[in-house]
């Protein structure tokens, strides 16, 4: 094992691991940037969505749909399905299928949170806001998100992570990223690079969760900071006794 | 590229058998991510300073990608055997099954407690008799999500040499023979169709297991 590890310690230090296609900085940048702009994608389109939902309270429905169908689909498959859907219209090679998949992976944690937190934002707060003359999106921007930031924000950290990991099985469909490193080492073999590939990548989504639970812990009340670090909530829709019983 | 429904048929004997081998993937590794779990909240009850390293731990490994996992065991447990598969796939479970199994024994009433010490029971008929059967409801949804998120992620034991249903999307799915899409839409439609049905079982076996809370949300 000691001689094992050593064998690691040297494929990190060889010069040729940090250089070329299949060096760690290129496929490190590739990984993050497909995460980036996945990340980016799902937030534009879940958290309007779960928006809207949570503020008027019409669609709660939907919400659960989204949930349990974003639990179901294997992440795996998604990725399939969008390079053979997309492989026909010439762009099934590339980034493209695999920040298609992403997003539509990303999306459900992050209208789940936005809809529960709005939901569990007091209700005499919102009469009061509205006794005050506040309109519809005034209570929405001054009332309610604030209020929910933390389970909204909960929501975003859930779907980084998600993505950041799942982005390592693009390279089952070609899509490059880290996983492309562990990849190779499957194919050819190789237990000293697959190991090595993998601490970067676990690194990489250890980091990504404690960073947005940092952001997270950053935008709590002051009166809440200072709190040690809880995992990742995965969404919980019906928690407690079975289907659809939404806050 | 279209849908070959023949394809289907003429496999359906090889389908069935990754469908299989996907179940006992699942089951192996939800019921032993349970026991796990049903030790680390006992311990955690006893001594609540625990709750916060094994919660944190446990947090930390759910953030690992399941292929880095099974990568960074395969030096110890092999490349693709089932142990690798099924030591990821377990440690995937714990954070949302200790948990619930801490907030199921949280939630379940003091006076309910009382009643039963009153009654002589002992720690462990306590625990059996009253605290278990009250705190189902939260275990069972707890059970739910690991169990639809497990058969998710036994599809990326495929990128191992195991897969269950992960067979069909990855190794025949990524081919560009003409029943690509065919293998995959009928491992993704397995695996979602198989994680309704096992929420759906879970669900009907926690109502009839605890009628008293069907009929609370009843009179409601």
């Amino acid at each position: 094992m000691i001689e094992f590890l050593g064998e690691v310690a040297a494929w990190f230090a060889d010069p040729g691991t940090w250089s070329g296609r299949d060096g760690i900085p290129t496929r490190l940048w590739e990984h993050l940037w497909i995460s980036g702009i996945s990340l980016a994608g799902s937030i534009a389109i879940g958290l309007p969505l779960g928006l809207a939902i949570g503020h008027t309270g019409r669609g709660a429905g939907a919400v659960v749909a989204i949930a349990n169908v974003g639990r179901a689909v294997p992440s795996l498959g998604l990725m399939g399905l969008a390079f053979l859907l997309l492989l026909p219209l010439g762009l099934g090679v590339g980034p493209l299928p695999t920040i298609v998949a992403l997003i539509a992976l990303g999306i459900p944690p992050i209208v789940v949170n936005a809809y529960v937190g709005l939901r569990e934002v007091d209700r005499d707060l919102v009469e009061a806001a509205r006794g005050m003359g506040m309109r519809g999106r005034e209570v929405l921007g001054r009332v309610e998100v604030p209020i929910a930031l933390p389970v909204i924000l909960a929501g975003v950290r859930t779907t980084a992570v998600q993505i950041v990991a799942t982005a390592t099985l693009a390279a089952a469909i070609g899509g490059g990223t880290l996983g492309q490193l562990i990849y190779i080492g499957f194919n050819v073999g190789d237990q000293v690079r697959i190991f090595g590939a993998a601490l970067i990548v676990a690194a990489l989504s250890i980091g990504t969760e404690l960073g947005f639970a940092w952001i997270q812990g950053a935008a709590a009340s002051p009166g809440l900071r200072g709190r040690a670090y809880v995992p990742v909530e995965p969404a919980q829709v019906g928690r407690g006794g079975g289907e659809a019983t939404l806050p | 590229m279209r849908i070959d429904l023949e394809w289907v048929l003429e496999n359906l004997d090889r389908i069935g058998e990754l469908l299989l081998e996907h179940v006992y993937l699942t089951a192996l590794a939800v019921g032993i991510g349970l026991v796990i779990s049903f030790a680390f909240a006992l311990l955690i009850r006893d001594r609540p300073r625990w709750y916060g390293p094994i919660i944190g731990g446990t947090g930390i490994l759910y953030a690992i990608p399941s292929l880095a996992l099974f990568a960074l065991l395969t030096p110890i447990t092999g490349l693709g055997t089932v142990l690798t598969a099924e030591i990821a796939l377990v440690s995937y479970t714990l954070l949302i099954l200790t948990r619930n199994i801490v907030e199921g024994l949280r939630a379940v009433p003091g006076d309910a407690i009382e009643a039963a010490a009153g009654m002589g029971y002992t720690r462990v008929q306590r625990l059996l008799r009253v605290e278990l059967p009250l705190a189902m409801p939260i275990i069972v949804a707890g059970i739910r999500i690991a169990t639809v998120s497990t058969v998710g992620l036994v599809t990326v034991t495929a990128l191992i040499g195991l897969g269950g249903l992960g067979y069909l999307i990855v190794t025949i799915g990524t081919q560009r023979g003409s029943f690509g899409l065919t293998a995959t839409l009928t491992g993704i439609t397995l695996a979602v169709g198989l994680a309704a049905l096992a929420d759906l079982a879970l669900l009907a076996l926690q109502r009839a297991f605890t009628p008293w809370a069907r009929r609370r949300t009843a009179t409601q």
